[in-house]
């Protein structure tokens, strides 16, 4: 079966946690013991309905305030998909984790409440949505009950929406109007839409056309870990474990290893259930060459015809997700594939207005939820590609050395 | 397993990620464990965790915290894998500290919540900076919210409200001494996967997860093994029934279900159909209040 990841976005109330909920109710993919402790906690606090986004806010001070805090992780399946769904939150504190939840996802849903129109938080979190290059956007206007269903309102958000997203990487985009409170065009479509000539929203996440983002032609495979057992049986044994970010390896391939730049050939491909001929992605396996090269975590498999070059210079599009910002000269770790390094902030291009998405140069640094243009000198060579043609090799996030948190994401030359 | 066009099956892909996030820890790590407590769960995690460095032998040991409240079937289990596979246990004893002072029994009698202690006093005595756990997001609201290299300060404590933003399959393994991770290999699996996979693998479970006549009795609508960890107060009706767990746990608060799926096989189609999820099912742990997991979880539960 197909799997579809997903994930919801857009400012604050606008109804993410609620649509969550509303899909897993009526598509009938709740326990009844969950739905029973969302019913008590609801008539505990005195709700007249029983709120449906309790399914997803499980945390205590999510329940106290309302609000999403981190992203929830759901499964459930249909007959035709199963789903992973990331219910992110929406306040602007902690687009962090509206970042964690989009970064693997397939498509992303970007509620918009019907009375309020876009806001800063909807644009901020389509940009992220394309900068992640998730391949397809949903526009859901929500709450279309309380502006009575008018196909006005609708259309206006619409336009105005698609007009921001021309200026983005938005390759399909697909506008619903909804009432997640109600269940209008959730699982079932709505008459009270007859306007409307589009499907439900399960109807697309079920069909929608998952065009293989898997990149099929690059030979990438980033060493994880070098297996060598020293025990008698397998004395010789020396195997590169990782997994394949992209490409086709076959037994017999003549292979480049980065950064060193010696080659050899596959000997065998060792799979979690015995050998195998070939891997793709996202297999895990531990890969066996003909020679006995130096090779060891953070170098890189490729093919002696088409292979990055490694370099210390990057050229990145960063979302900056700490308090403190990123100042120019500064000092940061970077985590890209399997490779660990440090590096210094040269310089930052410019700053990425969410609202217009004007380029405003002569900035910095970059502060708390900003997206900006960041050139960074790495101690080390990676071994990168294009974010657009690798989310594997284009992708890295950036570390703090004082606290060791996780402070930005870069994609290589995205935007 | 190769396909025309080169897609993964999903229990090959969860696999797979699974197989990535342990190797992960390895490489990032100093000192790593394996928690294992006999379960369904752990069992599918070290059974990956083999595959993962397969020829050679894993590199860590596997923990065990032992409450003292087992089910014979499941410690038997235990260290028949330890001996085929190998493998170095390392146990940290519930009753061990109860006798030497340092926690107290709780009035319920159960021992679920003082195993975390025990757990934090094993992580630091063997000085792990890591500690894989077989934990999914889909079995409870807070692991709903938990990453996979989930970040534990020096008192072992979850801060939900200050989780490490974590990216692709980019997992930031970096701590201070005294600090450490918690990991959860199979975040993204749920529990019919679980059991798909142990029917595709044919991974070997305890029995006790299979169908069997056990005398039982109710306890607010769940059926308890009568037994010394469980033992009928006067008015309870004990009565023979055919059972299976679902999860096993501290043994005075793991329920049994009714069922009749003896094989994988008939347990892959109950679980499929069931209607309520494995912990509503057979734990009193988490009925205490509607947060009881978060809070155990803040104070250095897995
Ligand atoms: N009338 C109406 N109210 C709605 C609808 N959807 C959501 N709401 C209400 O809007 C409020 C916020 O809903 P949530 O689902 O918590 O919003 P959210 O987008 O998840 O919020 P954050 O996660 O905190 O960003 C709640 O009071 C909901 O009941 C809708 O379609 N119609
Ligand atoms: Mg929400």
């Amino acid at each position: 079966m197909d799997l579809l990841r997903f994930a919801t976005a857009g400012s604050v109330d606008d109804g993410k946690s609620t649509l969550i909920g509303r899909l897993l109710y009526d598509s009938k993919s709740i326990f009844e013991d969950q739905l029973e402790s969302v019913e008590a906690a609801s008539k505990a606090r005195g709700n007249e309905y029983t709120d449906l986004a309790l399914l997803t806010d499980g945390l205590r001070a999510e329940r106290e305030q309302g609000i999403t805090i981190d992203v929830a992780y759901r499964y459930f399946a249909t007959p035709r998909r199963k789903f992973i769904i990331a219910d992110t939150p929406g306040h602007a504190q902690y687009t962090r984790n509206m970042v964690t939840g989009a970064s693997t996802a397939d498509l992303a849903i970007i509620l918009v409440d019907a009375r309020k129109g876009l806001t800063e938080q909807s644009r901020r979190h389509a940009t992220i949505a394309s900068l992640l290059r998730v391949p397809h956007l949903v526009l859901a206007v929500n709450k279309m009950d309380l502006v009575d269903f008018s196909q006005d309102v609708f259309e206006q958000i619409y336009k105005e929406f698609s007009d921001f997203a021309a200026k983005l990487n938005v390759p399909d985009l697909t506008a619903i109007p909804l009432s997640a409170l109600e269940g209008d065009n959730v699982v079932e479509r709505s008459a009270r839409t007859p306007w409307y000539q589009g499907t439900s929203l399960l109807h697309h996440l079920e069909h929608v056309h998952i065009a293989s983002d898997r990149n099929l032609q690059d030979v990438r495979f980033p060493v994880q870990y070098v297996v060598r057992p020293q025990h008698s049986s397998a004395r010789d044994y020396r195997g590169l474990a990782g997994t394949v970010a992209s490409g086709v390896m076959k037994v017999g391939d003549e292979v480049l290893a980065l950064p060193s730049g010696l080659s050899s050939r596959i000997k065998a491909i060792d799979g979690p259930h015995g050998s195998v001929t070939e891997a793709y992605p996202p297999m895990a396996v531990t890969v066996r060459l003909e020679d006995e090269l130096d090779i060891s975590r953070g170098d890189v498999l490729c093919r002696p015809a088409n292979h990055p070059q490694p370099t210390q210079d990057l050229d990145l599009t960063v979302c900056w997700m700490d308090d403190h910002p990123l100042v120019v000269g500064q000092k940061i770790g970077v985590l890209h594939t399997t490779r660990m390094a440090r590096a210094i902030v040269k310089d930052i291009a410019y700053e990425l207005d969410v609202n217009t998405l004007h380029r405003e140069q002569g900035i910095r640094q970059l502060g708390l939820n900003s997206i900006g243009r960041v050139k960074l000198r790495v101690t080390t060579p990676l071994m990168v590609d294009d974010y657009d043609d690798n989310r594997t090799t284009g992708a890295m996030i950036l570390i703090d050395e004082a606290t060791n948190g996780t402070v930005g994401a870069g994609v290589v030359r995205a935007i | 397993m190769t396909h025309p066009h080169y897609h993964l099956s999903e229990l090959d892909a969860l696999e797979a990620e699974a197989i990535h996030i342990i190797r992960e820890v390895v490489a990032q790590m100093e000192r790593p464990a394996l928690l294992f407590s006999g379960g369904k769960d752990s069992i599918v995690m070290l059974h990956v965790a083999i595959r993962a460095f397969a020829p050679a032998p894993v590199p860590f040991p596997v923990v065990h915290i032992d409450t003292g409240h087992n089910f014979p079937e499941v410690l038997e289990f235990r260290d028949r894998m330890v001996q085929d596979n190998g493998l170095q246990l390392i146990v940290g004893s519930v009753q061990e500290a109860i006798d030497r002072g340092v926690v107290r029994e709780e009035p319920n009698g159960s021992r679920n919540r003082i195993q975390t202690p025990v757990l934090l006093d094993t992580i630091e005595k063997n000085r792990f900076d890591a500690c894989m756990g077989g934990a999914r997001r889909d079995e409870e609201k807070a692991r709903a919210k938990e990453r996979v290299f989930s970040f534990r300060d020096e008192f072992g404590q979850w801060d939900p409200r200050n989780q490490r933003p974590e990216l692709w399959s980019l997992y930031n393994g970096k701590v201070h001494p005294g600090e450490s991770i918690r990991v959860f290999p199979l975040s993204n699996w749920t529990e019919l996967d679980i059991w798909n996979y142990i029917a595709d693998r044919e991974v070997e479970v305890p029995s006790i997860y299979f169908a069997h006549e056990r005398e039982v009795f109710d306890r607010g609508g769940m059926w308890m093994a009568a037994n010394e960890f469980a033992v009928p107060r006067d008015g309870d009706e004990v009565v023979t029934k055919k059972v299976r767990y679902r999860t096993v746990g501290d043994a005075t608060l793991t329920a049994a279900v009714e069922s009749d799926a003896d094989t994988v096989e008939k347990i892959v189609t109950e679980i499929a159909a069931t209607r309520l999820t494995e912990r509503g099912a057979t734990r009193g742990d988490d009925r205490v209040s509607e947060a009881a997991m978060e809070d155990r979880k803040k104070e250095g539960y897995f």
